[in-house]
């Protein structure tokens, strides 16, 4: 075989072994998904909606608590760490600068964003469990606030040194004091990428379970009061999947059919609305 | 006229000066609210560190440094090691990067190179929501569905192709349950693969066009590209993306407790169960008794975050350095 052909062969085959790769991935995301489609829809039904989570042995049940206290842990979350996620990445775009501070809070914040999220949830129930009595879904939203909050810093900084200097200076050129600049016109100019860092942010934390195992813990009964355990999705697809109940099993995949749904929709409303404010 | 003038302008530029004063009031004040809520996150990694280190202490007190590298976990007894969770952790990661790292960089390769243009964003798109997928789909998925089939199709046929060989058959012994270190390395692997190849895919694109071109000009194959002028151009933040798999992988609890089996020892082969330190905090941690077993389970926890705070924080440096060629 000569030279020329030899190189030849060696493309075919790398390229062939690249479509190779792709086609993995992407059998295996249609594999992983399929099977929890299949699974999930065979247990959807109006009970998944409307009944608690079953003791264990009896029939039927549903996850109606484990949906609220998800919905209002992952509310609290987003409640607490866009404010702060929002102000912090301001700090880093306007304040910040080549400060030495800067630079080490975005090292953290970047550390924090792939940290693992169950050494999160260590870190609470040092804070907030072991000292201010017991599990609770306020320790809970606190623990996935931490995760959230790198998210929101990351993209709004991003976003904010995107925006052109001049727009910033014809602001000040006018006489706007900076905190005017930086609220109705930088962040202003910016709301969409930041509203996407932010559904991101809600994203990820929607399936976080690690950090709830000993935050938020479990609670088999309907309960929307934070300070108490609060049932939530993630930890009981933990228990249930892990059971020997078929009944149980069942509502685990139900479970993980409505929590990927929900992360897959919050994601492409994401990139929706930032494709199309981007393009204008 | 001049006295409208001289009374009506100093009222003026009173009120001027109030105006400015007040403006600069209120921007220190917004300079501090945001200086707070910057100091918050970075208060909060070091808060972790003591934390973790404070609990820690109990257990560091009564084994010493040998826990690290003793492979005794007797809940019972209190006797605690880290060894065995180390073992499982690296094990698991390493493998899971030895698959994702050739099949990331195909998928890059594909998305930059080979793919026609118009298919390129669906593409990428499906391999960062592949990147969305909550772990916990992945363990459940592992269990039910991939270590099931593993145990019946794929671990058979790995014992009786690599069993009988000297060394290599060590790591296929012992029954196919399914369950164990193999498996969980195997669903880590996808669970990595987007997000090293999303990183490949971003520093690929930062060679210059130029640079390519000319290589291709000179009768290069895609392959001959890729190998001889975007891999060395882009191998910093290639390595950096490699160690920021490394550190999800190792990080990583409920997609690797699903299914690695939990059972607390080091055996050779790859076939048993072992256990990881996420794990054995997702599994232990809830129903620990304050003590010692508490203190030993948060000593792992600072062992996971300072490997992982080592591994993201070289990471971080080398993709930063990567993508800052783009400028130049």
């Amino acid at each position: 075989m000569n030279r020329y052909s030899r190189r030849i062969l060696t493309n075919r085959i790398g390229i062939g072994l690249s479509m190779l790769a792709m086609a993995f991935g992407l059998l295996a995301l249609l594999w992983i998904l399929w099977t929890l489609f299949y699974n999930g829809f065979a247990a959807l039904s109006w009970d998944l909606f409307a009944q608690d989570t079953p003791a264990p042995g009896s029939e039927g049940g549903g996850l109606r608590n484990a949906i609220v206290g998800s919905l209002l842990i992952v509310g609290a979350t987003a409640l607490v760490s866009t404010p702060v996620g929002i102000f912090a990445g301001i700090y880093l775009a306007e304040f910040g600068g080549k400060s030495r501070f800067a630079a080490a809070t975005r090292f953290v914040t970047d550390i924090m964003l792939s940290a693992p999220s169950i050494v999160v949830g260590l870190f609470v129930y040092a804070l907030a469990v072991e000292t201010l009595g017991g599990f609770s879904g306020w320790a809970g939203s606190l623990a996935l606030s931490l995760i959230a909050i790198p998210v929101v810093v990351r993209t709004t900084e991003n976003m904010l040194l995107l925006v052109p200097g001049s727009l910033r200076e014809a602001a000040f050129a006018v006489g706007a004091p900076h905190w005017q600049v930086s609220l109705k016109v930088t962040l202003r100019a910016v709301k969409a990428g930041v509203l996407t860092g932010i559904l991101l942010a809600i994203a990820r934390v929607t399936g976080e379970t690690a950090p709830l195992l000993f935050t938020a813990l479990n609670n088999q009964f309907y309960s929307t009061d934070m300070s108490q355990p609060m049932g939530n999705l993630p930890v009981v697809i933990f228990q249930f999947a892990m059971s020997p109940y078929d009944n149980w099993v069942n509502l685990a995949w139900g479970g993980a059919l409505l929590i990927a749904l929900m992360v897959l929709a919050i994601n492409i409303v994401a990139r929706v609305l930032f494709r199309r404010k981007s393009s204008d | 006229m001049s006295a409208v003038m001289s009374t009506s302008r100093p009222v003026r530029s009173d009120l001027q000066a109030r105006q400015i004063r007040k403006f600069k009031l209120q921007d220190t004040l917004f300079h501090q609210l945001t200086l707070l809520f910057a100091l918050l996150v970075l208060a909060a990694l070091t808060g972790i560190l003591i934390a973790l280190a404070v609990e820690a202490l109990p257990a560091f007190r009564e084994f010493g440094a040998a826990f690290l590298w003793t492979p005794v976990w007797n809940v019972p007894e209190a006797q605690f090691g880290a060894l065995s969770a180390i073992y499982g952790t690296v094990v698991t990661s390493a493998i899971a990067l030895l698959i994702a790292v050739p099949v990331s960089f195909g998928i890059a390769l594909f998305l930059t190179e080979t793919c026609p243009v118009w298919l390129r964003r669906p593409l990428g798109t499906a391999i960062e929501l592949l990147a969305g997928v909550p772990s916990i789909i992945y363990g459940i998925w592992g269990l039910f569905v991939f270590a099931p089939l593993f145990a019946r199709h794929v671990q058979p046929y790995l014992q009786t192709v690599f069993g009988d060989l000297p060394v290599i058959g060590g790591w296929f012994a012992g029954p196919p349950i399914g369950v164990g270190i193999l498996t969980a390395a195997i669903v880590l692997s996808l669970m990595v693969i987007p997000f090293v190849a999303s990183v490949m895919r971003d520093v690929f694109e930062t060679v210059p066009a130029q640079l390519k071109e000319s290589a291709y000009g000179l009768g290069c194959t895609t392959w001959e590209v890729v190998t001889g002028v975007v891999l060395p151009y882009t191998r910093v933040g290639v390595i950096g993306g490699i160690m920021l798999g490394l550190g999800r992988a190792l990080g990583e609890t409920m997609a690797v407790t699903f299914v690695i089996g939990n059972a607390n020892r080091i055996v050779g082969s790859l076939f048993a169960p072992g256990t990881s330190i996420a794990s054995t905090l997702a599994n232990e941690f809830g129903e620990a008794d304050p003590g010692l077993h508490i203190s030993a389970l948060f000593a792992l926890g600072l062992v996971l975050f300072v490997i992982t705070f080592v591994v993201l924080a070289i990471s971080r440096w080398l993709i930063q350095r990567g993508l800052a060629r783009q400028g130049k």
